[in-house]
């Protein structure tokens, strides 16, 4: 359970995110996504229920230790100071260095690899504030890229992408769950990115799983009606035999 | 990398320069090779720990801006706009009132004054919605104007013949120098300084958003304290020996991120430097300018730094 001051905003969740899945979760603005991702990293706290991560509660972990395990991909802040696209993707290695330390050849190489992988080449010595809505989403992506984490929370992380960038979002994360035996959970307004990728989908309403399971489970009319509150039409997409999903004005 | 390099150079080679003409420029010009005994009393009791007190004064400040505009997120933070020198001043005239007899309560008091104002300004500006540029400057200028009317009433029960040394002090003065204010102002800012450089990089990651340091590993509230409690312990110690010197933590870490950038493992380290060299400058000029009369030093420093204030206020 999860309080913002007297309100319950997340309560009576329960699921477990095994290796190698991507799960999507779903729901209205207001629903507690955003709310139930920051309890999954330890940085809001739990007014009741138990998080466990690898077999161990996730409050005994220090920061360090849960940053080596967990990344997020959250919706990213200004800053009013001018940081480099290479400065902002190493704080992605700041869990496997000393607090004191510069960052290593390593380091950097990864950082410069995750930047090549997000299609941000070149970009490296540009400053943060230069860029284009789309370009600091990916950037934010690759800072996550850039740890060692073997679990990613992503919060809306396709909101300002073109078409082709949302396909290289989900396909890298799909890469990384498959290679590194890695988990991810993404926050998404689309349900047929969501069907597309998705391994399982958690519907959530005012707080509490409406429906939780496999995307052709889960995406009916009824639930997403029930949900949304707007009238949809389901079918399969031709291309990949998925569910699609299409509201009715 | 080849720049930093440049820079430091730069730095230790113009803090060299600067010390030598701090000593040397002044009412009494010195040519340390030769020196009559008159001259070598001015030499080490008067221009030897004024020019190094100023340099561990600016130093200080320079450092504590450096960090705590870091961890504010706001390029504005400063601690003399924060009310947090203020803070200090209260604490010195406390003691100077009420505890004359021991040397140490300035310092103490002063350290004290002014983590009670940064604690203050800090839970003024933040609210359910984070902290804004406006919010935090507003809450400096509360925190500042109510010190100074205390500090005011407090001077006014002081009789005439210390008050005028006290709207001096008030300014920021470093003609008061003595060696024991230079030695502890010199430990406090190297504990300081290494202190916080040795945070540098967590500060990067603050800079930019505390939930977002906090997402990568980063104990917030730890460097927070850190932060707080050490510039409140450099703000103090400079507070107690030389009075408010204003906006150097302004000007100083913001001409050090225009050269190297914003990576705080080089700002803040550089800033002690910076900050050094600024303060012993504008005392050069403060002791020159209308000589053989003095001006305050921290005239001077707001002088320059009042305006870059509105320049960043604008760009922000």
């Amino acid at each position: 359970m999860i309080k913002y001051g007297p309100c319950d905003v997340v309560r009576d969740v329960s699921f477990a995110l095994r290796e190698g899945r991507i799960i999507a979760l779903l729901g209205p603005n207001g629903a507690g996504k955003t709310t139930l991702i920051r309890s999954l990293n330890g940085t809001m706290p739990l007014s009741g229920g138990r998080i466990e991560l690898n077999g161990r509660t996730l409050d005994s972990y220090s920061r360090r230790d849960i940053a080596k395990r967990i990344a997020v991909v959250a919706q990213e802040n200004e800053t009013k100071f001018p940081v480099t696209v290479l400065e902002y993707v190493l704080a992605g290695r700041f869990a496997n260095g000393s607090a004191f330390g510069w960052e290593t050849g390593e380091d950097i190489a990864i950082a410069r690899n995750a930047l090549e992988r997000c299609d941000l080449n070149g970009f490296a010595e540009r400053f943060m504030n230069e860029l284009s809505g789309g370009e600091r989403q990916r950037v934010v992506l690759a800072r996550a890229l850039a740890t060692d984490a073997r679990v990613m929370l992503l919060d809306e992380p396709t909101a300002n992408l073109d078409l082709a960038h949302q396909a290289m979002m989900f396909r890298l994360v799909r890469e990384r769950c498959r290679n590194r035996e890695a988990s991810a959970i993404v926050i998404t307004h689309d349900l047929n990115l969501a069907a597309e990728f998705a391994d399982e989908v958690i519907l959530l309403k005012n707080g509490e799983v409406f429906a939780f399971g496999a995307p052709e489970e889960v995406l009916t009319a009824a639930n997403i009606s029930g949900v949304f509150n707007v009238p949809v039409l389901r079918d399969e997409n031709p291309a990949s035999g998925k569910v699609r999903v299409t509201a009715v004005y | 990398m080849k720049r930093r390099g440049t820079v430091w150079l730069l730095l230790i080679v113009a803090l060299a320069a600067t010390l030598a003409a701090g000593i040397s420029v002044g009412s009494e010009r010195l040519w340390i090779f030769e020196l009559t005994d008159t001259q070598r009393a001015i030499l080490f009791d008067i221009r030897l720990p004024r020019v190094l007190l100023g340099a561990c004064v600016g130093a200080s400040l320079a450092v504590a801006g450096a960090s705590l505009q870091s961890l504010l997120r706001n390029p504005l933070a400063e601690p003399y706009l924060l009310g947090v020198s203020n803070g200090a001043a209260l604490g010195t005239m406390l003691a100077f009132v009420f505890f004359e007899g021991f040397g140490f309560a300035r310092p103490v008091l002063a350290f004290a004054g002014a983590g009670v104002a940064t604690a203050a300004v800090y839970q003024m500006a933040r609210s359910r919605a984070g902290m804004n540029v406006e919010r935090l400057v507003l809450s400096g200028v509360i925190v500042t104007t109510f010190l100074s009317s205390i500090i005011v009433l407090l001077t006014s029960v002081l009789d005439a013949a210390r008050l005028r040394g006290f709207t001096f002090w008030l300014l920021g003065d470093l003609s008061q120098a003595t060696y024991d204010g230079f030695y502890l102002t010199l430990a406090a800012a190297t504990v300081g300084t290494i202190i916080l450089s040795s945070q540098a990089r967590a500060l990067n990651l603050m800079m930019v958003g505390e939930r977002d340091a906090m997402d990568f590993g980063v104990e917030v509230g730890r460097v927070r304290l850190a932060v707080f409690g050490l510039s409140s312990l450099l703000v103090g110690t400079a507070v107690a020996a030389s009075g408010s010197v204003g906006y150097v933590g302004l000007i100083v870490p913001h001409l050090v991120r225009l050269s190297v950038g914003s990576d705080n493992r080089l700002v803040v380290p550089m800033s002690a430097f910076a900050g050094a060299i600024f303060v012993v400058l504008a005392d050069v000029v403060a002791r020159t300018a209308i000589a053989p009369r003095e001006l305050p030093v921290g005239a001077i420093t707001a002088l320059v730094g009042a305006p870059v204030f509105i320049y960043l206020l604008r760009r922000s």
